[in-house]
């Protein structure tokens, strides 16, 4: 594990100045670690994570456009992260469920030790997937409102209107939008589980369309049919697929 | 109180007497050999006195409401006193005849309808029972119509609830994120934290006492999002710019209590928030034409997360213009691609705050 001599490196990343503050301040009595950056969103913190690669991080739920959650699905789970939040239901109940370290705001010095010293233990080890967090915040019957996909370093919003379609390439699915191709570490089978079933259907096994963009459907073989979307692309249809796709479009007239 | 007794209805049961009446004036006047003033002022009376007793159905009906007593009950009570009633009509419409008429013409009449006094009483029997089904119908009718003023009632009460409920609602959020910030400034600058300190106690403090009202002057209002945007401005620094336009007219006109400052927690929780530049909060309040206009208008970002708690502000406020207001209030919701924009316009009241 970690050497005696060599410190732990940390990262502070919270929109608020104040609450960057109090974390930095808390820490001024643990000369073992140092504070390699503070960011003040989750882009910041993408680039900072990359750059520094910190033991630690110190992560705020709530920020702007990137959620402590997407900040944690894009670095991957390798990094040991303690969350803070200043109040929010959803995301305490994840972090009990996937026991993974929090602090409320405002943040007392004995919960912060306790938290530092459990965090410290488990220094190296995996953390849950940032989708799975973020899944279980989710409220049932809320669906995912947008993606967020990671080309190298730069960090790509996708909302959920703009996704075309979902191609499956073995452990990565291809997300379609606007012309683009996103490629991103994740199964189709979870995506399809967050996104909302009355707009997007499961044309194929390696398949997932926006049910707003298909113009039409067309044979293809003998039990096959290929759909085409309004930009000209054609996706292959399964048996299956149709019948979901057919039930769905019964279901809005 | 009988509940035949407003004008309308009672008309409409005396106009339900008037086949009988023309009947028996017309069996007087052929059968019984009167003239037909006679028969006119024998029939007229005889039949308002019935009609009059005929009302007395209500208190057996009353006593004994259907479904709730035996039916051997039911039939006796009310064949008991179709009875006695008939015999008190029958008698005294006699007396009445016996009155009018020339003590020959009361002969006659008495030989023509003697024999058939057990057939007028049961005219009056039947006549009776008549009025009784009718009294049940009109209980009936009654009941629901209480039925159905208790669930308005009922009704009101829980939106009532649910209004002060929701006014006085603090977002935990915000509270615990501002308590975040005071901790912070204890040892940054300890001046300030105490200012923050007394901003979040001036603010909780207006909170809870403007629960308890129906109207404050708009003056108050602003005065609570002074203190709700100078704490937020702690929080955010630099990232939270507000613009303010207040007409000096419109501060002592009357709006509900908090219909603003959820529209402003909004602003800034999906608003500035999301935003990691930030963004300006602009407040306007205006009178013209006899409406107060309140608009606030934000910088946003479309493409940011939704927020759980979205539009529950929104909703709230608008729930609350309706209830007061009716359709007299109207709010306007108007998002372009970086600017989320609300518009309240509500009638410029002014005077009892007891209202």
């Amino acid at each position: 594990m970690m050497g005696s001599q060599k410190r732990i490196g940390a990262l502070i990343v919270d929109d608020e100045e104040l609450a960057r503050h109090v974390i930095r301040e808390l820490l001024v009595s643990h000369p073992e670690i140092a504070v390699v950056a503070e960011c003040a969103n989750g882009f910041e913190a993408v680039k900072a994570f990359a750059e520094h690669k910190p033991d630690l991080i110190f992560l705020d739920v709530q920020m702007p456009k990137l959620t402590g959650f997407d900040v944690l699905e894009l670095i991957g789970e390798n990094a040991c992260v303690i969350f803070t939040t200043a109040y929010d239901e959803y995301a305490m109940r994840a972090f009990e469920v996937h026991a993974v370290d929090y602090l409320l705001k405002p943040i007392g010095k004995q919960r912060f030790e306790e938290a530092l010293e459990h965090a410290k233990r488990r220094l190296g080890e995996k953390m849950p997937s940032g989708q799975q967090l973020a899944d279980s915040t989710r409220p049932p019957q809320q669906f995912l409102e947008r993606v967020v996909v990671k080309d190298g370093t730069r960090v790509t919003l996708i909302p959920i209107a703009k996704l075309d379609y979902v191609e499956a390439q073995d452990d990565y699915v291809a997300l379609a939008s606007q012309g683009k191709k996103h490629l991103k570490q994740q199964t189709i089978a979870s995506l399809e589980a967050c996104l909302d079933p009355k707009c997007f259907v499961r044309i194929h096994r390696s398949y997932i369309v926006n049910l707003e963009r298909v113009a039409r459907i067309e044979p293809y073989g003998k039990d096959s049919r290929l759909a085409i979307l309004s930009d000209g692309v054609r996706l292959p249809v399964s048996r299956a697929g149709y019948a979901r796709l057919q039930s769905l479009l019964d279901e809005r007239k | 109180m009988h509940p035949l007794f407003t004008r309308g209805r009672l008309s409409l049961y005396l106009l339900a007497w008037v086949p009988f009446v023309a009947t028996s004036i017309y069996v007087l006047a052929t059968r019984g050999g009167l003239v037909w003033w006679q028969a006119t002022a024998i029939a007229v009376p005889v039949f308002l006195f019935y009609a009059f007793l005929c009302l007395f159905a209500w208190y057996p009906c009353r006593a004994t409401p259907l479904g709730r007593v035996t039916f051997m009950r039911l039939l006796l009570t009310h064949l008991i006193a179709a009875v006695f009633i008939s015999f008190i009509w029958t008698h005294v419409g006699a007396l009445l005849a016996y009155a009018v008429l020339s003590p020959k013409q009361f002969e006659a009449i008495k030989s023509q309808f003697g024999p058939q006094v057990n057939a007028i009483n049961t005219i009056g029997i039947l006549l009776y029972l008549l009025s009784v089904a009718f009294h049940y119908v009109l209980i009936a009718m009654e009941d629901s119509r209480r039925a159905e003023a208790q669930a308005t009632e009922a009704r009101i009460l829980a939106r009532d609830a649910e209004l002060k409920a929701l006014k006085a609602q603090v977002n935990p959020h915000f509270l615990f994120n501002s308590l975040n910030s005071v901790s912070a400034l204890t040892s940054i600058d300890p001046s300030k934290a105490r200012e923050m300190c007394i901003l979040l106690s001036e603010f909780l403090r207006l909170t809870l006492g403007l629960g308890e009202k129906t109207v404050i002057p708009l003056s108050e209002e602003l005065a609570l999002l002074e203190r709700f945007l100078a704490i937020e401005k702690v929080r955010f620094g630099a990232r939270l710019r507000v613009e303010e336009k207040i007409q000096e007219e419109s501060k002592s006109l009357l709006v509900p209590p908090l219909v603003l400052q959820p529209l402003v927690e909004n602003a800034v929780v999906h608003g500035i928030a999301n935003l990691p530049e930030g963004g300006v909060i602009r407040l306007v309040s205006e009178l013209q034409d006899g409406r107060l206009f309140l608009i606030i208008e934000n910088t946003f970002d479309r493409e940011s997360t939704i927020n759980r708690r979205n539009g529950m502000g929104l909703v709230n406020v608008r729930k609350r213009l309706e209830g007061r207001y009716g359709t007299d209030a109207s709010i306007r919701v108007d998002s372009q691609t970086d600017h989320f924009r609300v518009e309240l316009s509500i009638p410029a009241e002014t005077g009892d705050l007891r209202k």
